[in-house]
């Protein structure tokens, strides 16, 4: 391809960092000249520049145009990435979150003047306890592996109250990477479990790892394979029996929302993360909310702060030492994502208890409708029926010479987001396939033919194809190594 | 139902398609104990108009900051919001964009968390800076057990002048993996002796400035003191306004620097999302937390940028790596990026000087009610004053009276009954010279 004077290449236009746009004595914003006082910096004052570029407005509003524009988001194209939840981001949520009554207000107001704050943190845990059947919540956790971290604490303080000094948390193989890593910030060691050959926890494997030692189990379900485990019942009464919590990491909770409650599935404790099953934007890379349910066994050890509501109205628990409650301590600052508490509380009541129902049931009815019609071109890890997201393997691609990850980025050229690649590990060269309910079927009938026309271009020889895949993006594969082998992580005069 | 596109006849082609005769038997493998046929006991969907109508009567129960004289900090503050910073973060490229995994379409991510990265790394006069934390408070729980690591030592030493939620989270998070946290008193003085406390275990002392309490501090000693003790020195700023007029830590010789970065370009927001923002030296980026973003080149050989050093990451390490942290603040970064680079070195030390002239005047006007005391002889934009009756008691009666009047040290230190009478407040840009007058006089009142 030619190239052009200006290195654009028609709408891929380039653009440099903010700091190449420095036109010193700029300056995008208006502001008074201070009053005339005598300072009370006591000599701290900050000697030097800070090496802030100058930008007009004008100039600052068509970089960051120009940068939206190297991106997607779901508002763009299918966005199919497993275990993420790329769903529909509602704008009326944005919206209310930014009326100044529930934006503009401050988190140590007297409680009096934000009736409505608390009431709509009480509202936000009332839905999430109905839906999960759950007894109690914390709401402070601000993601889904804080939330992780928040359950585990609970398990940790409920032990410890008991004197019992357990420290072996079970960890599937198949797990998010959180897992392990927040049951080791709170102390425990880590043993994984093995998988069967039907995608599921080895239950004679688990049965035989439990012991007066194991303080949790965690298990995603439905599982990271997009596999409900059907022996849960079993799992948790096994579990118990040991003498162990269930965490439930609810990562995958939006296929079951409205037609199980966890509370059924003999679960202990899990996290929600609001911005994936209720809608809030995941803002490329945050920010989240994980908001966690607890049984009632572990309920006095959540963390702090609380919201609760007597005769006066809503008041803040902030400290220890009311009655009944041990509190693990505080995990966040203030009081929870209170922002996306807005944004979730918008999304459940605009779909009802009717609509969360019919939402878990599309999401999983469009990931089986992807595994069925994919299923002769691709391999598909598990037998179905699957929940709301489709794994397949690289086994289709064998002896072509294409990688999961060229076959990716080929997607990517054909006008998609990939789908999860590589995970879970315990298949080889996983693709982990999420259309959520927010895909038309017409949608989904292109994503299906693109696919199929890719796999069946791999098996007819032509990985050249793909090894140079992405070809129309605005940039081509990046070099990770060697950004990896000599780091360059900002920018510097 | 408005955010569900299939129909029911697509449904029933699907679950053709698929060989089954209905949904429910792709919810076969769930024991039938625990299938529910009914919805649950809360209400049914609801429109647009519907939805707004109740949650904008929440909203009108809460006094917003912008209808009231208004003076709380303590960690989270009013700033001006430039437009332009809603506009471009709500762009749906931005906003409903995932963590940038596939870089060939997340360049625009990539590009502006490069940009961030940089932007606190100058603000904080530190070599680098992370993609951000979920706020202050956990990256300072981080920034203490990444001192741990690289010390491989035990002992965590708080300030009584660190915001007391930063030191609650960092002794609740370090609970269980090693760590002992010993947090001093606090310190509405600013008085307190940090060099003495530090001992051979001592892996950090945790400083803030300004103190939480307003007062400033020069850590330059502090850090000299930790680096012959072989110690580090991590000072969390509650205020990033701040370094637009005060010398940055990594001018005093901090190692780890964690801020709260809300005050930039978002929003209160009744105190979440926040900010955290996370910043060290080249020599410690190994140990740090979060996601990093670098600089590399593609294949035509054009810059651009990728998620990097990433065998840090529980997604690559599990219950090895440095943090279990995986979604941050992305969309938060992004509007500090926009309404930093708005306001430009200029704009930025600008607003930071009418920030403190501004709090100057109210420490003046404040200072001349009868029965107050100003506790600081240095500040930036807040300070601490003592009443003659409970300031619990004057911020409700304050409150009674349409004045959003401080906050009282008592909410956070209830059990330490000399802070009784303890008042915090700040001021900022938005903090007009009648508000302050009429504060004054409702002091007067309630007195």
């Amino acid at each position: 391809m030619a190239e052009t004077a200006s290195g654009n290449r028609g709408l891929m236009l380039e653009e440099p960092l903010i700091f190449e746009l420095d036109s010193p004595g700029q300056c995008g914003v208006d502001l008074p000249e201070p009053p005339p006082v005598i300072d009370r910096l006591g000599g701290l004052e900050r000697p030097g520049p800070i090496g802030l570029p100058g930008l007009s407005e004008p100039t600052v509003v068509r970089h960051y145009t120009r940068l939206s524009q190297k991106n997607v988001g779901i508002d763009s194209l299918m966005y199919p990435l497993g275990s993420c939840t790329m769903k529909h981001n509602p704008r009326i949520n944005e919206k209310l979150a930014r009326l100044p009554g529930l934006a503009d207000i401050h988190p140590f107001q007297p409680t009096s003047t934000v009736q409505g704050a608390l009431e709509l943190i009480d509202l936000t845990a009332h839905w999430l306890k109905t839906l999960t059947g759950m007894p109690a919540i914390a709401m402070s956790p601000a993601a889904g592996a804080h939330g992780e971290f928040c359950g585990l604490m609970t398990i940790r303080a409920a032990l410890e109250d008991r004197g019992d000094k357990r420290l072996r948390v079970l960890v599937p193989e198949s797990a998010h990477g959180t897992n392990p890593a927040s049951a080791a910030a709170c102390g425990f060691t880590v043993d994984p479990i093995p998988a069967t050959a039907r995608g599921r926890v080895d239950l004679a494997a688990l049965k035989a790892k439990l012991g007066g030692d194991v303080a949790a189990l965690m298990l995603t379900n439905p599982n990271t394979c997009g596999l409900f485990e059907d022996e849960i019942l079993e799992i948790a009464e096994a579990i118990h029996q040991a003498g162990g919590y269930f965490y439930c990491d609810g990562a995958n909770y939006n296929a079951i929302v409205g037609r199980v409650r966890v509370a059924d599935l003999g679960v202990d404790v899990m996290h929600i993360n609001l911005h994936k099953t209720f809608s809030t934007p995941h803002g490329g890379g945050g920010p989240g909310a994980g908001p966690t349910v607890l049984s009632a066994a572990l309920a006095p050890f959540a963390p702090l702060p609380a919201v609760v509501h007597d005769d006066k109205g809503f008041r803040l628990v902030e400290h220890a030492g009311h009655s009944g409650a041990k509190p693990c301590g505080r995990l966040k600052g203030y009081h929870g994502q209170f922002g996306v508490f807005v944004r979730a509380l918008a999304y459940m009541m605009s779909m009802g208890a009717d609509g969360l129902r019919q939402a878990s049931s599309d999401a999983v009815l469009s990931a089986n409708y992807l595994l069925a019609e994919l299923s002769s071109d691709l391999t598909p890890s598990f037998a179905g029926p699957c929940m709301h997201e489709a794994l397949f393997d690289d086994r289709f691609l064998k002896g072509s010479g294409v990688t999961t990850l060229d076959f990716a980025k080929a997607m990517i050229d054909e006008g998609f987001h990939p789908m999860t690649m590589y995970f879970p590990l315990v298949v080889h060269g996983a693709l982990l396939m999420e259309p959520t309910e927010t895909e038309s079927r017409d949608s989904l009938d292109r994503f299906i033919a693109s696919l199929r026309s890719l796999a069946g271009r791999a098996r007819s020889g032509d990985a050249a194809l793909f090894k140079a895949a992405p070809v129309f993006t605005p940039r081509r594969r990046l070099d990770e190594t060697a950004a990896a082998r000599t780091p360059v992580l900002r920018w510097r005069r | 139902m408005r955010y569900l596109p299939l129909t029911d006849s697509d449904r029933q082609a699907m679950l053709a398609a698929i060989g089954v005769a209905g949904i429910d038997d792709l919810f076969k493998d769930v024991p039938a104990s625990a299938r529910r046929q009914a919805p649950v006991d809360l209400p049914l969907h609801a429109g647009e108009m519907e939805v707004e109508r109740r949650l904008t009567a929440l909203a009108q129960k809460n006094l917003s900051a912008g209808c009231a004289p208004f003076f709380i900090g303590a960690g989270a503050y009013r700033h001006h919001l430039p437009a332009a910073v809603d506009a471009l973060i709500q762009r749906g490229e931005f906003l409903t964009s995932y963590t940038p995994y596939q870089p060939e379409i997340s360049q625009g991510t990539l590009q502006y968390l490069f940009e961030f990265q940089s932007q606190v790394a100058l603000l904080t006069g530190m070599d680098v800076a992370n993609a951000s934390m979920y706020d202050a408070a956990t990256a300072t729980a981080e920034a203490a057990a990444m001192a741990c690591r690289i010390t491989k030592r035990t002992h965590v030493l708080l300030s009584g002048d660190l915001h007391p939620h930063y030191r609650s989270v960092t002794a609740t998070a370090l609970q269980y993996s090693g760590p002992e946290v010993e947090a001093l008193a606090p310190d509405p003085l600013g008085t307190e002796d940090l060099i003495g406390r530090i001992g051979p275990d001592t892996a950090c002392v945790v400083a803030q400035n300004p103190g939480f309490f307003g007062h400033l501090r020069d850590v330059t000693a502090l850090a000299a003191a930790c680096h012959a003790a072989g110690a580090l020195l991590v000072v969390a700023v509650t205020e990033p306004v701040s370094l637009g007029l005060i010398k940055a830590p990594g001018q005093m010789d901090a190692d780890i620097v964690v801020a709260e970065g809300q005050s930039i370009g978002n929003p209160m927001s009744f105190g979440g999302p926040g900010l955290g923002l996370f910043a060290t030296r080249d020599k410690f980026v190994r140990q740090m937390p979060g996601r990093l973003v670098g600089q590399t080149v593609d294949e035509d050989g054009r810059r651009g940028w990728v998620l990097t050093l990433s065998t840090r990451e529980q997604h690559i390490r599990r219950e090895k790596a440095t943090s279990n942290i995986c979604t941050n603040s992305g969309l938060c970064a992004l509007a500090f990026t926009i309404h930093l680079s708005l306001l430009g070195e200029e704009g930025f030390r600008r607003l930071a000087r009418l920030n403190h002239a501004h709090a100057v005047l109210l420490a003046e006007k404040l200072g001349a009610v009868k029965g107050v005391r100003v506790l600081n002889r240095t500040f930036f934009n807040e300070f601490a004053i003592t009443l003659p009756k409970p300031a619990a008691d004057v911020a409700e009666a304050l409150a009674g009276r349409g004045i959003l009047g401080g906050v009282p040290a008592s909410r956070f230190y209830p059990s330490y009954p000399e802070l009784g009478e303890v008042l915090l407040l700040a001021a900022t840009e938005t903090t007009a010279e009648a508000d302050m007058d009429a504060l004054a006089s409702a002091l007067r009142e309630v007195l």
